[in-house]
Parts: C-alpha cells; sequence; structure tokens
C-alpha cells in the first residue's frame, strides 16, 4: 500500500498534547531572555535617527570611559558585509560609512547592566551628513540622482525580471474579453509578541556559543562565521524556542553579530534585548506591492492569457527580497487554468526598515489582487464567481505555464466545502442591510523546492538514539517557533516506532549536536522533517522488529508495534515491550543509532529563477467571509469566517486547527488594520497600542475544514498549514466588503475611511508607478527546454 | 545606582531582595528573583503578556512599582501549579491553548482572576476580560475554548 494510504496509524492525526505544551503553560519553556549566565553583561545597541545619511566619523571613546561600560563596538571593526541570500550581501552588523534607515544600527556597547549600556549609548558621538530620503516606489523609481546602494541594475532598483511564458499576445488576441485592475498591498509587520534577544558567550577555549530567537540557526551559523572569520566549527547556534515568528526571526540580524563580537571583547557572556520599538524598526515584514494584471478570457469564462505585474517597496535592505519578487509572480498559474503568462515585476531600494518573508511571503498580495479581479471580471461576463473557481481549477498532475509542478490539489473541494457550509449561494447578492460575502481560493508551497544557498546536500536531516532502558532521543535542526515542529517530531518517530510521544526526548536547533535543517520558513518543517524522520526510523524500526521476531520465534512481518508493545499479529498474546526488543537489538547489532535525511524532488522547471515556486507539494486553501459594514461609519465587522485547507493528511489536527485558525486571524488583521506607516522618515505608530491589530473582541467565530488529499510527497501524506490559509481570507474579505456595500475597496487594508470614501464616491484607486520593466525573456516550453543540470540553489539566488 | 529593600510575598512565599529603585515589579520578579515565567512584550502597559495577580486582581507588572505590592499576595504563572497543573493550564495544554508559549502566562492568571470571580463565564465575558493580553499565534479560539473547558471542569469538580 502507498506509504499515504495508510490506514494502521495510531499516533499520526490524532489529537495529541504538544510535547512541549506542560512547559509553556507553566512558564518553565526558556526563552533566549530568560537566559542568565554567571558574568553577563548587557548590549545596547545605537540606531540612526535618520532615514538616510552619510556617516563623517563615529567617537565612542566617552561611552567606553564610562564607569561599567565594558567595550564599545564600531562599524569598522566588523567590516565584512552579510545577507541571507548569496545575491544581497548588503547588511553590515554596524554601519560602515552609510546609514540607510531609521533604525540602522550604528554602534553598540557592552556593560554591566542595561541601564549603563543605554547611558553609554547617549555619549556616541555620530557625525552624520544627510542625505534625501526615498520613502516610496515612486520616488526610488523617479530619483536616479539619490542612490542607496551602489549595486542593483540601475538607480534605486534592486531587482528586476520579466518573463513570457508562451504567446501572450496571442492569447490577448484571441480573448473575447479583457480586464485590467491595479491594486495595492501595503506593508504590515510580524509583530511576534517575544522581542528578539541573544545571548552570546565566547569561552576560553576560543569556541562562541549563542542563543538567539531565531527562526534559522543554521543560516546565522553562516552568517557568523563569515562576519566574524572563524571557522564554523568554532561557533555553536542554539535557537531558543521563539516566543513567535512569522518570518520576522528568519533573517541572521545586526545584534546577534554584536553581542558575539562583544563578547570576543570582554570575555564575557552578553546579552542583548530589543525594545518594543527597535522589533518595529528590524521588521523584514509584508512588502507593500502595487500590482497591475490584465486577463484575457474566451465568453465562458476560460483564460487565455495572464499579464501580472508588481512593485515591491523593499525597504532599505536585500534581505530574502529577491525571492519575494519572485513569489509575486509565482504562484498565480497553480489554482485556476492560466495558458499563457507573463509576469515582470521589480523590487527597489526605499529608505525604510527592510522588508522580508512573512507568513505567505510574497504571495498574499498577488492573491488578494487575483482573486478581487476573478470577481470583476466574472461580473463582467455574469458569470458566478463561485461556479467560475469550481470550473477552472487546474488538475492534479498539471505542469502550468511557468512550469510549476502540481501533484494533489484539494482546491475544488475546499471551495465546495466553504460553499455549502457557508450557504454562500444563498447569501452572496442577496441580502440588504450592509450584509456581505465573499469567497477566494489560494495556494501555497509546502517548503522551497530549492535551498537559499548552492549546495548539494539534504534540506533536512535527523538522527535517532535508542538507550538501554527503551529512551528514544531524536535530534534535528528544526526549530519549534510555536508551530509544534518538535512534536511533529516526536509523533512521527513514535508511530514508526510503535511507541509513544512522552517516551521520547526532542533536541532540536543547536548547531553542535543537531544535523542541519534549514530552518523554519517557506512552510517546509513538517514535509521535510518528518521524511528525514520516518527515513531514520526505519532503519532502527528493522533492527528493533528484527530481534523481537528472533526472540518470539515468528516471521518480521506478523509482528505489529504500538503503544511501546511489540506482538505477534497471528497471537496477540505473544509478545514483549519496546525497552526489551531494544536490548536484543543492540546486543545484535551494537549500539543503536541511526539518521535520515530529506532532499525535495528536482524541479521540473528549468528557466533562470525557477527556484522560487517549486515545492514537494502545494497546499491549497478556500475561505468564506461574512461581513456587516456600517454605511455611516465605514466599520466593518467580520461576522464569520468558513476556512477549507487542503492539508494533505492531518500529523495532528489539532495542531493544523490552530495553524490555519491563527492564520485566518493574522490575515484578518491585515485586511482590516495592520499597517506599517511612515511619517518624515520615521515608523508612524511603533507601538502595541498604536499599532492595530485584532484582539479577543474583533476575532470572530471560525468554522475550520480540514481536507485531506494523502499526497505521495508527504509525510504519511502530509502538507503544510502553517502559511497557506492566511491567503484567500484577504480577498474574501474584500469581496463580502464588496457584497454588503456595493464598493470594492482596492487595496488593503480596508479601513473604515476608505470604505466612507468610496461610498462618497471619493475613493481614489491604486495607481501603478511608471516603471521601466526589462527586456522580457521568454521561456521556452518545457518540452524544448535545456536539459536538466545538477541541482542545488536558483542560480538566479547565487552571487 | 541606588537600591531600594522590598519584601514582597510571591506565590506564597517570603522573598526579600535589593532591587534598583527604577525597576519595575516586571523586573523585579524576572531579574532580581528570577521567575522568568512573566514575559514582557513591550514594557509600556500595552500588550498584556506581563500580566501577574496582586490579591488576586490581574495587573501590568511592566508598569507597577513593586514598593506599592509590599504586603500583598503575588502570583505568578509559578504560583499557578501545586502539585498538579491547575485546571486552566491543563485545558490549555490539551486544547493547544499555547502555541509558542509567550502570551500563555498572562492569559493564563487573567482568565484565574475572572474564573475566580465568575465561575460560569459567558463567551462575551471571557473575550471582555481578556481583550487587553494580544496573542499572535492563536487567533484566540483555541484560548476561549480552554478557559470554558477549564471553568467546566471546575464548576464539577
Amino acid at each position: 500500500m502507498p506509504e499515504q494510504d495508510r490506514q494502521d496509524l495510531s499516533v499520526i492525526g490524532q489529537p495529541l498534547v504538544k510535547v512541549d505544551a506542560a512547559a509553556k503553560v507553566t512558564g518553565q519553556t526558556v526563552f533566549a531572555d530568560d537566559l542568565v549566565l554567571p558574568r553577563m553583561a548587557f548590549a545596547r545597541l545605537l540606531r540612526s535617527p535618520h532615514p538616510h545619511a552619510r556617516i563623517r566619523s563615529v567617537d565612542a571613546s566617552r561611552a567606553a570611559a564610562l564607569p561599567g561600560v565594558l567595550a564599545t563596538l564600531v562599524g569598522s571593526e566588523l567590516p565584512i558585509p552579510f545577507g541571507i541570500l548569496p545575491v544581497s550581501q548588503d547588511e553590515h552588523a554596524l554601519a560602515l560609512d552609510k546609514v540607510r534607515f531609521v533604525g540602522d544600527p550604528v554602534a553598540a556597547v557592552a556593560a554591566i547592566d542595561e541601564e549603563t549600556a543605554e547611558a553609554a549609548l547617549g555619549l556616541i558621538q555620530v557625525d552624520y551628513e544627510v542625505l534625501p530620503a526615498i520613502m516610496s516606489i515612486e520616488d526610488a523609481l523617479g530619483r536616479e540622482d539619490v542612490r542607496i546602494h551602489d549595486y542593483g541594475p540601475h538607480g534605486n532598483v534592486h531587482k528586476e525580471v520579466a518573463f513570457d511564458f508562451g504567446d501572450v499576445e496571442a492569447g490577448f488576441a484571441e480573448a473575447d474579453h479583457v480586464r485590467e485592475d491595479t491594486f495595492f498591498f501595503e506593508g504590515n509587520t510580524h509583530l511576534p509578541l517575544e522581542q528578539h534577544a541573544a545571548v552570546a558567550a565566547h569561552g576560553p577555549d576560543g569556541k562562541l556559543t549563542l542563543w538567539s530567537s531565531t527562526q534559522t540557526p543554521h543560516y546565522v551559523h553562516r552568517a557568523l562565521a563569515k562576519v566574524l572569520e572563524m571557522p564554523p566549527a568554532h561557533i555553536r547556534v542554539i535557537a531558543c524556542p521563539n516566543g513567535g515568528g512569522f518570518g520576522g526571526k528568519s533573517d541572521p540580524f545586526s545584534h546577534e553579530i554584536v553581542v558575539a563580537k562583544l563578547s570576543m571583547k570582554t570575555g564575557r557572556p552578553v546579552k542583548v534585548t530589543l525594545t518594543r520599538e527597535e522589533v518595529f524598526y528590524c521588521h523584514r515584514g509584508r512588502h507593500p506591492v502595487k500590482m497591475w494584471i490584465r486577463t484575457g478570457l474566451k465568453r465562458d469564462g476560460r483564460i487565455t492569457a495572464m499579464h501580472f505585474r508588481t512593485a515591491l517597496d523593499g525597504g532599505a535592505y536585500g534581505s530574502y527580497g529577491v525571492a519575494s519578487l519572485y513569489y509575486t509572480g509565482a504562484l498565480q498559474t497553480v489554482t485556476y487554468g492560466v495558458p499563457r503568462y507573463k509576469f515582470e515585476g521589480v523590487r527597489v531600494f526605499t529608505n525604510k526598515p527592510p522588508c522580508g518573508p512573512k507568513r505567505g511571503h510574497g504571495t498574499p498580495q498577488p492573491r488578494f489582487a487575483l482573486e478581487c479581479h476573478i470577481d470583476k471580471f466574472c461580473a463582467d461576463l455574469a458569470l458566478d464567481p463561485a461556479r467560475w473557481r469550481m470550473e477552472n481549477t487546474v488538475a492534479p498532475g498539471t505542469i502550468t505555464a511557468n512550469q510549476m509542478q502540481v501533484r494533489t490539489i484539494g482546491l475544488g473541494e475546499c471551495l465546495q466545502r466553504v460553499l455549502d457550509k457557508s450557504g454562500y449561494g444563498d447569501k452572496h447578492g442577496r441580502r440588504p442591510g450592509g450584509r456581505g460575502i465573499g469567497i477566494a481560493g489560494s495556494a501555497y508551497i509546502s517548503g522551497a523546492g530549492l535551498p537559499i544557498y548552492w549546495n548539494a546536500m539534504p534540506h533536512s536531516g535527523v538522527q535517532i538514539k535508542i538507550d538501554r532502558g527503551g529512551g528514544v532521543t531524536v535530534f534535528c535542526g528544526s526549530t519549534d517557533i510555536g508551530q509544534g515542529s518538535d512534536s511533529v517530531l516526536a509523533y512521527v518517530v513514535a508511530e514508526e516506532l510503535g511507541i509513544e510521544p512522552r517516551d521520547i526526548r526532542v533536541v532540536t536547533a543547536d548547531t553542535d549536536l543537531t544535523p542541519v535543517d534549514l530552518g523554519s520558513y517557506s512552510s517546509r518543517v513538517t514535509l521535510m522533517t518528518g521524511n528525514a524522520a520516518i527515513e531514520a526510523a526505519r532503519k532502527l524500526r528493522t533492527l528493533v522488529l528484527g530481534a523481537a521476531a528472533q526472540k518470539l520465534g515468528v516471521p518480521v512481518e506478523r509482528l505489529r508495534a504500538a503503544g511501546g508493545r511489540l506482538w505477534d499479529s497471528a497471537d496477540p498474546s505473544r509478545g514483549l515491550a519496546f525497552a526489551e526488543a531494544a536490548v536484543l537489538a543492540e546486543a545484535a547489532h551494537g549500539t543503536l543509532g541511526a539518521v535520515g535525511s530529506y532532499t525535495p524532488p528536482r524541479s521540473v522547471a528549468k528557466w533562470k529563477g525557477a527556484g522560487v515556486g517549486p515545492t514537494p507539494t502545494y497546499s491549497y486553501s478556500a475561505a468564506a467571509v461574512e461581513v456587516s459594514v456600517d454605511r455611516e461609519t465605514g466599520i466593518i465587522r467580520v461576522d464569520k469566517v468558513w476556512i477549507a485547507h487542503d492539508v494533505g493528511r492531518s500529523i495532528n489536527p489539532l495542531l493544523v486547527i490552530g495553524q490555519v485558525e491563527g492564520s485566518v486571524y493574522m490575515a484578518l488583521g491585515e485586511a482590516l488594520m495592520e499597517e506599517q506607516a511612515f511619517r518624515k522618515g520615521r515608523h508612524k505608530i511603533p507601538s502595541l497600542l498604536e499599532y492595530k491589530s485584532p484582539t479577543t473582541l474583533e476575532m470572530p467565530p471560525v468554522d475550520t475544514i480540514l481536507v485531506e488529499t494523502l499526497d505521495p510527497q508527504g509525510p504519511y501524506g502530509a502538507k503544510e498549514c502553517g502559511q497557506g490559509p492566511l491567503l484567500p481570507v484577504i480577498p474574501a474579505l474584500a469581496s463580502a466588503v464588496h457584497d454588503a456595500v456595493g464598493v470594492w475597496i482596492d487595496e488593503v487594508p480596508i479601513t473604515p475611511e476608505k470604505v466612507l470614501a468610496a461610498l462618497d464616491q471619493r475613493y481614489r484607486r491604486p495607481q501603478m508607478p511608471a516603471v521601466r520593466y526589462p527586456e522580457t525573456v521568454r521561456v521556452a516550453p518545457l518540452e524544448a527546454a535545456a536539459p536538466a543540470t545538477a541541482s542545488g540553489a536558483d542560480p538566479a539566488l547565487r552571487r | 545606582m541606588d537600591r531600594i529593600r522590598l519584601r514582597l510575598r510571591v506565590n506564597g512565599e517570603e522573598r526579600e531582595c535589593l532591587a534598583p529603585v527604577h525597576h519595575t515589579l516586571l523586573e523585579v520578579l524576572r531579574e532580581e528573583l528570577g521567575l522568568t515565567g512573566t514575559k514582557h512584550g513591550c514594557e509600556l502597559g500595552e500588550c498584556g503578556t506581563c500580566t501577574v495577580l496582586v490579591d488576586g486582581r490581574p495587573i501590568l507588572s511592566c508598569v507597577a512599582l513593586p514598593v506599592e505590592c509590599e504586603g500583598r499576595e503575588i502570583t505568578t504563572v509559578e504560583g499557578l501549579a501545586g502539585a498538579t497543573l491547575h485546571p486552566l493550564q491543563e485545558a490549555f495544554a490539551e486544547l493547544g491553548a499555547a502555541q509558542c508559549g509567550y502570551c500563555t502566562p498572562g492569559f493564563l492568571l487573567t482568565a484565574a482572576a475572572l474564573l475566580a470571580e465568575k465561575p460560569a463565564a459567558t463567551r462575551p465575558e471571557i473575550a471582555e476580560a481578556t481583550a487587553g493580553n494580544l496573542c499572535r499565534c492563536t487567533g484566540y479560539l483555541k484560548i476561549f475554548e480552554a478557559i470554558e473547558l477549564a471553568a467546566e471542569r471546575t464548576r464539577n469538580a
């Protein structure tokens, strides 16, 4: 029986308690800021008050002389650049000659306590030559005279792309109807409740340990080795459990490198904890994106061609931006049939905190645009938007125009289930009194198909050891950011070895102790660590079952294992405990340990830039959102959300529902209120009070429906669930507002002001900036494409 | 740095410490007394993460002065469980109401105060009582369900 169809599972699929739940509800989970080491000193970073300035000089001598100050640090002491992507090594731990956003770190101090360190920052003298600040996409494109970085194709363009997949012009020529729309998605931020913190300890043996609230300890390890010019073997990075990540702790950060260097300078452990205001300025959140979409359709609604343009406000540094840019064009094709597709995109630098990956990374913006656009062209053609979506979902096994490979697809079932449960058909367009309902569908990756840097090694590794008492320890580099990745490892290994998850100890996210897992990003962890854990556990299962079969004198095929016991399926009274079998196996084979690893399947896409978008398998979601809109105030109340998610298979439905509900919540915040807004170069609202996010009083009831497609790529058929369910909620809400009061708000957040303006016919629709896109690369259809090259990182992400 | 001698009753224990005069109750709990179960999200009284109970009422420890808490009963998450978990802790664990777990101590204490006053709190009452506590992971729904489950079990015990 194929793996994904297995029915004989005893742990997988159960609503079990997380392995770390008891620690979390008793306050015993040790987050990075909870660490205290003997002789520990405290660091603070001096940050730029200017959005754009040249640094003439930095003088930290008065700070160094303050009693209690142990060390100061300036940019020239850490001159080597870093950045998460090999193509964008454009950050410095402390600014060398320029600052590029308010909050850019310039100098640092370590002192005996935080107060002294803070006081010392005030004694550092920085002589700035203030430069004009670029604060919008339009400014970035228009002011070639002001250059934020000295790299990129021209002006303030960080990266520009243009691809043609098929004869798009011919597609538009054969269309019966062509529609164009422009949309804007404002930036917003992750807002994890835990402020970033890190502790570094450089020992007398010359080795460095860094504990940090990071989602990507492996990439922090690499960045530290590069900037500190230390052998990676002498650096240990431990990711503490994250108090929320959502993508905001996925970059290597200045403060991590700074405390490491300060520990080297002082010979003492050094801690830094960012203030909430600093967290807002570290950002790496959702890119503001302007989008233009043009679609050609036959009268019956079939798409003949689609042309999609994006312009991203990247903020001051590269971060994941090249990948973010490609993501704004990658997944339009994997939901509904698009036979010919053209994508043009540009990411510009501005003097704002750098943007990066936030839940859905680069895809919620175009998904918002695409789904609203679908409703609009359906209205043009008098088609039912729900039926249009059902009729146009792509078939399983499709290779799309841009060469993305769809495997299983539960989009149709997701749409059908939310339509049925929400009563959309009886409600849409039929109710007076400011009530409305909208739907949308979406797709997301279950892990990026390629790593961030060029290498041919696995994306995820798992190591397992069994001790003589039957205890099992699982080692893996993955980082639990609250999603439950430690628990998933325990469930998978427990299932394979026939033991209880509580008999498993999980050791994760420690570069000295655990095999590499690339990190908690791109919704990759369950699929990749799950597959690696299965491989490792099966090796041990073979040894343990073999020893038990020999002892019981029965063929190994007849043995069953579950709940810590192995038995003869023909005579269940004959069996032995797992611990006993483990001892027999160790006697027969020696010390019991095994490793497993996982590398995603090679993508069929061969064009340069096709490293972003491929995945072992796509997850699918659909949402219906019901709202009430007050015509007098413009206030939108969300009455209910129905959401269906194709999770492949639920490893633990309790945790899957938690991810889905959390995604719905975060989507509602983005749709209705959250925005990273700036005034005179500064963040307008860098506090938890003023940056509005939904509270308990705004959260509507959510009806979550899990759809299982049992994908052959996933462990037991599982796909991702942590990011995808965010995607359909935002456009479904926009559609519901339109249904309620008859106006389209073509941007998020959809605030009361915009609704009122639209009702008064004062709403100014978003405009696309004048972008000079590069010459279009015509991508040959797959049959004619060049033969496959070696696997590894996408050349577009390599320097 | 000027320090002040504090005598605090925390989780039923008499604790004495010498703390910088400007330290908030949050800082005294975490730094002077080593009770790191109480977390912080803003240190400005905006997110509810640092909630502790003083004489049974939830307060924001990041904007509370420790001298004002002398002679009063302070309860942190470390004081919630006895030999076994508190019903709220059980329910939060069982229903997945703690994802990253960072806001969890604050929610637990706010909920404990609510249920002490209203053992049969309704969903709107629970939402109202916890409206000052932010959670970015769960969408609050599992938290509501866990508080309801704990309330039900406590009533039936």
